[in-house]
């Protein structure tokens, strides 16, 4: 195929704001998806953990059918992976290839940036969701309470989450990064009151952890989806703190090369 | 567009013309690639102005940032992403951006439609971080060591390429280690040494400095240069540095030219290898940045007296 000469003549612009955050918006989410890794975080995990804690009893859950118990944790840790971890890890390694250093010299802000990615993070987190609870539904789960409870408990882990996966990879190399937020993950997920609820835990491990923001998703989400109660005000207001703590340190520590 | 940057450590003080390609060169750690992310917005200057396109690159990078193309010399494109993928994405980020198709066909890359970044070769992953450099229909690009890790047949591509940029109106701002490339592309040459400017101007003023232009030529060995300099401008020298081969210098002409080739027929002399030439980039690269084969620099080596 010929064409005709290309020419270079200069007609420098921006595009629209709202062009350019949708543009890096679904490149986030296709990129995000495209990794081996991270799909096997945010999707694979969440759904094996869904079928073999609600199938098994290799841990005590307490009273109630198991699926009921573990659906509302599993959403807790889909949040966890996507926001947290799988976030953590995908910015750490793009300041380290200086893809976010080149994009920093592109017509988009650096906020656009940051509101981007977590456009993409809540994308693949509505993906997580629709497949989770299809899971849980088919295996019995009879969810109670407010399902806009439950979204806004799950947008402020976001928020939470997301301030401390930045905060994490704006200052750690990328190897460490990916070391720590796959330490931290695995941590929570066995002690942070995720999916094993706090009163399977050690008392005293549960009064600590209750004030982690994994827990407070994790209890709220049951408070929710499996007691039926209304918002959990005590939840949303630990993960609300942890979000404006981790955005206040992530703002001022964050390190774009 | 003029900028002068000025660094804390040293002072880096030129301007580029508009529409011309200014080559950067300098050894490793001259402070090429420091002088363009300054002019980029990538770090403050902690004393002195750089002005690029009449803007402050970190307090009105968001009018640069539309005017300005990049090509890092590391990195820039995301591991994962696809053949031209993030090359069509930047394209989003520009309000005229550049057709991808006809891009991607000038540099090359229409072999690689699914092939992720990082299994890429050296001289491919450069091309797809210039054409992110161009994408945009940018005023002014820095491109930094463009050509470095790519083969001769797309080096004389992305020359091509450069050299229709400065046509199409386009400001380039290169580093090279390359001095054929700053040779026969740049309209300006700044050479860094120690983060400053020793030399700045036309290739052509920086290599007809000092002695200027130069006749060789090789015949039998000891003629009598002696007769051969009577026939010459009074202003040329004569010398036989290696015997039989010989070596004008002064103000070399059409003249002297012929002078010379009609004492060598009268003589019965036959001329082998005539040719005449300057210093060459390279020689004043060399010369100018000779001392950086020795770890210490000046400074250090003052206080160890």
């Amino acid at each position: 195929m010929s064409t005709q000469p290309l020419s270079h003549r200069p007609a420098p612009g921006s595009a629209s704001v709202p062009r350019m955050l949708r543009a890096q918006s679904l490149l986030e989410v296709r990129l995000l998806l495209r990794n081996g890794e991270q799909v096997l975080l945010t999707l694979i995990i969440p759904v094996v953990l869904l079928v073999a804690l609600s199938s098994v009893g290799i841990v005590d859950l307490g009273n109630g059918p198991r699926i009921d118990v573990v659906a509302p944790g599993v959403l807790a840790l889909a949040v966890m992976s996507t926001a947290f971890t799988g976030q953590a890890i995908a910015t750490a390694y793009d300041r380290r290839y200086g893809v976010l250093k080149l994009l920093g010299a592109t017509p988009l802000p650096r906020w656009g940036l940051v509101f981007s990615r977590t456009i993409a993070v809540l994308l693949v987190e509505v993906v997580q969701v629709v497949l989770l609870v299809a899971v849980a539904l088919l295996l019995g789960w009879s969810p109670q309470g407010s399902p806009l409870a439950a979204g806004l408990l799950l947008l402020a882990g976001t928020a939470a989450f997301s301030g401390l996966g930045l905060a994490l990879a704006g200052v750690l190399r990328a190897e460490a990064t990916l070391a720590v937020a796959n330490g931290i993950y695995l941590l929570l997920l066995l002690g942070g009151g995720v999916v094993i609820p706090l009163d399977q835990l050690p008392s005293g491990l549960a009064s600590v952890v209750a004030w982690l923001p994994s827990a407070a998703l994790g209890e709220g989400l049951r408070d929710v989806l499996l007691a039926g109660l209304g918002l959990p005000w005590a939840a949303l207001g630990v993960l609300i703190a942890w979000a404006a703590l981790a955005v206040a340190v992530a703002s001022r520590t964050f390190r774009w090369e | 567009m003029t900028y002068a940057g000025r660094r804390a450590v040293d002072g880096a003080t030129f301007t580029v013309a508009v529409a011309g390609v200014t080559a950067v060169l300098g050894p490793n750690g001259a402070g090429k690639t420091t002088t363009l992310e300054t002019c980029e917005g990538f770090r403050p200057a902690q004393s002195g102005t750089v002005r690029v396109l009449g803007l402050d690159p970190r307090r009105d990078a968001a009018a640069l940032h539309a005017q300005v193309g990049v090509m890092l010399q590391d990195g820039g494109i995301p591991s994962g992403s696809r053949g031209v993928e993030f090359i069509e994405h930047l394209s989003r980020l520009y309000a005229d951006p550049l057709p991808i198709g006809p891009l991607a066909e000038r540099l090359g890359l229409t072999s690689l439609p699914r092939t992720s970044y990082r299994r890429m070769s050296g001289g491919e992953q450069q091309r797809v971080k210039l054409a992110c450099a161009l994408v945009g229909r940018p005023r002014l690009v820095f491109l930094d060591e463009p050509t470095a890790g790519m083969d001769p047949h797309i080096r004389v591509v992305v020359w091509d390429l450069i050299t229709q940029l400065r046509a199409d109106g386009v400001t380039v701002v290169l580093s090279t280690h390359l001095m054929d490339e700053a040779e026969s592309l740049a309209d300006q040459v700044v050479i860094l040494h120690r983060g400053r400017v020793v030399a700045d101007g036309t290739p052509q003023a920086l290599t007809t400095d000092g002695d200027g232009e130069r006749l060789h030529f090789g015949g039998p060995a000891h003629l009598d240069l002696g007769g051969l300099l009577t026939a010459l401008p009074a202003d040329c020298t004569a010398a036989e540095p290696v015997p039989g081969s010989y070596r004008i210098t002064g103000d070399i002409g059409p003249q002297v030219l012929a002078t010379v080739t009609a004492w060598c027929a009268q003589h019965g002399v036959l001329i082998r290898d005539l040719r005449v030439d300057r210093r060459s980039l390279q020689d004043v690269f060399l010369e100018l940045t000779a001392e950086s084969a020795h770890p210490e620099s000046p400074s250090d080596a003052e206080t160890t007296t």
